[in-house]
């Protein structure tokens, strides 16, 4: 148990020492938006003919009409009393928004990162397992072709051709079909909460909305996972103490897969963390395309209307899932590995 | 058929290369009776680890036994397929790899390691197969075999890695052990208890080992049969004592005169027409030093402390003469690597003084102290020749990049000269200067590294194990290059190795190191012959003997 509580320290170290990073990203974001064109005065007044009077009132209820180091001290006091501004667009405060939106991306992306898991690995480890055979040349086929396509297009290729030619997936127009009722809202994952909540029928429905935008996004990043997870079986394999398992006549399964197969996956934990924050942010277009309500959507329009807050608010909330992120990986890794200890 | 276990006829074996196929083993033909144990001995490329990795069937996917058979009970081995194999690898025969560490799986406890081999072989319960595991640990002398069993390599030593190691091969009572390089890399003290233990064990048990080494001497002290091994055939096969005493062949007296001895001096390291054909340059004797000169080096109470823990180095001093040759030994552990590269500032010593031509450089921090014009004066050469080359840098640039940096010279023919001057120096081919560190051979590798070092014209050369990674005859030449490097140019040598013999033959005196601290310091010879302290004596006592030695001066 000491060990596991060491760990927690450390993790909990961990955690402290990024927070001047997080402090940049949130000045740094504050400045980049006040560099941006565009007046959200201007936009957000009552039409394109109001007149300055109006535009000089919506100013100061934001506080613009202040300098900039001002504005950002408040900005920044606001922060540490946990209020992330009030959306211009959906006239709600941005915590509410993002806290929303936030389980229906990273339910996505979760879904997404499993598919691309439970395809890579086996993918790589196939294609280590005899390399340059018509397998590996397959293998290597399959990822090019997932890498080239954007995600938006293989999203729409699969709308056509589950949704449109074979009728097997339900409308991509977001979470759920608008005649299911929602399950009381628990952990927000709909898949979750409707198995929670007893309703089978519910968690089939959100699942199938689940299954196209997940696998496009996957698509996308089976290529890094299964090459990783390739090379880092060939060294694997090629080691000498999978040299010694063979020696001792291990069967083939124990080692491949006790000694080849749980070192090799140590390098595919890594880039699995990595993976999963550049989706998280990166699949806007998946959204889009799927009518996902999800953070990455809304943080793209408040973009587009000069929206500061929840933009400062999305890159705040990306910026600490990525040091979570990181951290779990970490965790995972020293789990994984007795050499590793975090700190 | 009664006494013989595994018959080895005219094997091949070929690798396919880009290059296409290369042959490793070529014609090999080999006899192992039952509880024997044979020394297979040859140099790095003989082929020698070929044919055990043939013989349990471990080749790598390029290589191919292409003709010859494998008999074991007299059952072509090479022929085996699926189960039959399996049945075959670790119950009948088994193998001990050179670098335990990396032959053992990093992330799997090594009780389980161990129990995963008996439970491949034996259909008894996992707890049984523990149980047995635990057994298999006494009996390779781990201490506290319970705390070990769910210990990971990385918490062991090297030594108890490899008796791990053997615990794993011999689980399931193999009949033939094959032990590949099994001691390289270790400790002399740590090589001994491990050779006696693998010895002990395989008497004990009736299993014939095949002990695969460069090593002439560790082959000669546990081996009643040697065969020698070169470029993939077998030249010559006998007893140690005819070995060593009457080389037939002209390999094996070219290997036997390179294993140096407890008596050998550099001269000694190669045969007698080669030495005629060497015999160019005339040693000439050190010229005295006059009275009141002061010392090249003067160390003074150096002591290093890593962030944590005790120690590496407590309270190390030292003084070295210009031209003179120190030797610096210990095991692995006792700081000598540390202590050597603090005196080449490459780090910095936590407390203490290094003063180096009557100026003190011990405060000058490592990182800025290439900037000193002391740097040119101190050079150093690094272990792993194929680790310390930049891969990208052509033996040429290797050369010149000290001389650029250090010396200030510009591109031209300036430089090219003095390139071509280094490498002549140290014997290096000028066609092979435009060549890439992988196109060379472990030898010329190791003398770019030494042309390098020299090539500033430096006072004092600090080498880290430079011969560890060379077989012995390449050991030898590199040697004879050192000493005379020494004798013509006065170049003071601070030698750091683990191997005693060479440091008696190549060091006026010597420093041995125990835990960070100086355990005995003296006039090489009288040192290695007297020794005052029970570590050194140990030490000593651990060196593989070639008892024939005198003999074998006699006979050449």
């Amino acid at each position: 148990m000491t060990g596991l509580g060491a760990t927690m320290v450390r993790a909990g170290r961990r955690l402290l020492s990024s927070l001047p990073a997080l402090f940049g990203v949130l000045v740094f974001t504050f400045l980049l938006m006040r560099v941006l064109p565009g007046d959200p005065a201007v936009f957000f007044a009552s039409g394109p003919n109001a007149g300055k009077e109006e535009i000089e009132q919506i100013r100061k209820q934001m506080g613009l009409d202040k300098s900039v180091p001002e504005q950002l001290v408040f900005y920044l006091s606001d922060i540490g009393h946990g209020n992330l501004g009030r959306s211009m667009m959906t006239g709600q405060p941005v915590l509410k928004d993002l806290r929303e939106r936030l389980p229906a991306s990273l339910e996505l992306t979760f879904t997404a990162l499993l598919i691309a898991l439970i395809a890579a690995v086996p993918l790589g480890v196939v294609a280590a397992l005899k390399p340059g055979s018509p397998v590996d040349h397959g293998v290597r086929l399959f990822c090019a072709l997932g890498v080239c396509v954007p995600t938006f297009v293989s999203g729409l290729l699969l709308i056509y051709a589950f949704y449109y030619l074979l009728g097997l997936a339900p409308d991509p127009t977001g979470r759920i079909d608008v005649f299911t009722s929602l399950p009381p809202q628990r952990t927000g994952f709909l898949s979750v909460d409707f198995l929670l909540a007893g309703d089978v029928e519910g968690w089939w429905a959100a699942c199938k909305q689940l299954i196209l935008p997940a696998v496009s996004m996957a698509l996308f990043v089976i290529a890094p996972l299964a090459r990783i997870t390739r090379a880092s079986m060939l060294v694997s394999l090629g080691s000498d103490f999978v040299r010694t398992a063979r020696s001792v006549g291990l069967s083939w399964r124990k080692v491949v897969i006790t000694y080849a197969l749980r070192n090799a996956i140590l390098p595919v934990i890594t880039i699995a963390g990595i993976v999963f924050s550049t989706m998280l942010g990166a699949n806007v277009l998946v959204e889009k395309v799927f009518s996902w309500p999800g953070v990455a959507s809304y943080a793209l329009d408040a973009l587009l209307s000069s929206d500061y807050a929840p933009v400062q608010g999305f890159v705040l909330l990306m910026a600490s899932l990525f040091v979570l992120v990181n951290l779990v990986v970490d965790i995972c890794y020293g789990i994984a590995d007795p050499r590793v200890s975090i700190g | 058929m009664s006494e013989e276990l595994l018959r080895i006829e005219d094997l091949h074996v070929s690798f396919s290369t880009r290059r296409g196929m290369v042959e490793a083993v070529r014609g090999v033909t080999l006899d192992v009776e039952a509880g024997e144990m044979l020394g297979l001995v040859g140099e790095s490329g003989s082929g020698k680890s070929v044919t055990g990795f043939a013989t349990t069937r471990l080749l790598d996917t390029a290589g191919r036994v292409t003709a010859g058979k494998i008999l074991f009970r007299g059952q072509d081995v090479t022929k085996l397929r699926g189960d039959d194999l399996r049945h075959l690898q670790g119950a009948a025969m088994s193998m001990i790899f050179q670098n335990p560490r990396a032959a053992l799986n990093p992330i799997r406890a090594i009780g389980s390691q161990i129990a995963d081999a008996i439970l491949t072989h034996k259909r008894i319960s996992k707890g049984a197969a523990r149980a047995e595991a635990l057994d298999l640990l006494r009996a390779v002398q781990i201490r506290e075999p319970e705390a070990r069993m769910n210990a990971y390599p990385h918490e062991l030593s090297g030594g108890m890695c490899q008796r791990v190691m053997i615990a794993i091969a011999i689980s399931c009572n193999p009949a033939l052990l094959i032990a590949d390089e099994p001691t390289t890399g270790l400790d002399v003290t740590t090589q001994k208890v491990v050779m006696d233990l693998l010895a002990d064990i395989a008497a004990a048990r009736g299993m014939a080992t095949i002990l695969i080494t460069h090593d002439l001497g560790l082959a000669a002290r546990y081996c009643r049969r040697i065969a020698v091994m070169e470029r993939g055939r077998i030249v010559e096969e006998a007893n140690p004592k005819t070995l060593f005493s009457t080389p037939q062949h002209a390999y094996t007296k070219r290997l036997v005169a390179a294993s140096p001895t407890a008596t050998s001096r550099i001269e000694d390291l190669v045969t007698e027409e080669e030495r005629e054909r060497q015999a160019t340059f005339v040693s000439k004797p050190r010229p005295e030093l006059a009275h009141g000169t002061p010392p090249l080096l003067e160390v003074r109470k150096l002591a290093k402390r890593f962030d944590q823990g005790a120690a590496a180095v407590a309270d190390f001093s030292m003084t070295m003469a210009g031209g003179e040759s120190v030797g610096l030994v210990g095991e692995s552990g006792s700081g000598k690597s540390t202590t050597s590269r603090m005196i080449c500032r490459l780090i910095d010593p936590s407390e203490g003084e290094i003063v180096f031509d009557g100026q003190s450089i011990g405060h000058v921090a490592s990182r800025d102290f290439h900037r000193s014009r002391f740097r040119k004066d101190i050079q150093m050469v690094f272990q792993d020749p194929n680790e310390s080359l930049n891969p990208r840098f052509t033996a040429f640039d290797c050369i010149a990049h000290p001389l650029t940096r250090l010396d200030g010279m510009r591109g031209g023919d300036a430089l090219r000269k003095r390139v071509e001057e280094c490498a002549e120096r140290v014997g290096l081919p000028l066609d092979l200067l435009p060549r890439f560190p992988h196109q060379l051979s472990g030898g010329q590798k190791a003398r770019v590294g030494i042309a390098r070092a020299i090539a500033c014209r430096p006072r004092l050369l600090v080498l880290d194990e430079p011969t560890a990674a060379l077989d012995v005859s390449v050991q030898a030449v590199v040697l004879q290059l050192l000493d005379r490097l020494r004798r013509e140019n006065d170049i003071a040598l601070l030698f750091v190795s683990h191997d005693l013999n060479v440091v008696r033959m190549l060091c006026d005196r010597t420093i041995v190191l125990r835990n960070g601290g100086i355990v005995e310091q003296g006039e090489s010879r009288a040192l290695f012959d007297n020794p005052k302290t029970d570590y050194t004596r140990k030490l000593v006592e651990a060196i593989p003997h070639i008892e024939t030695g005198p003999l074998l001066a006699a006979a050449l």
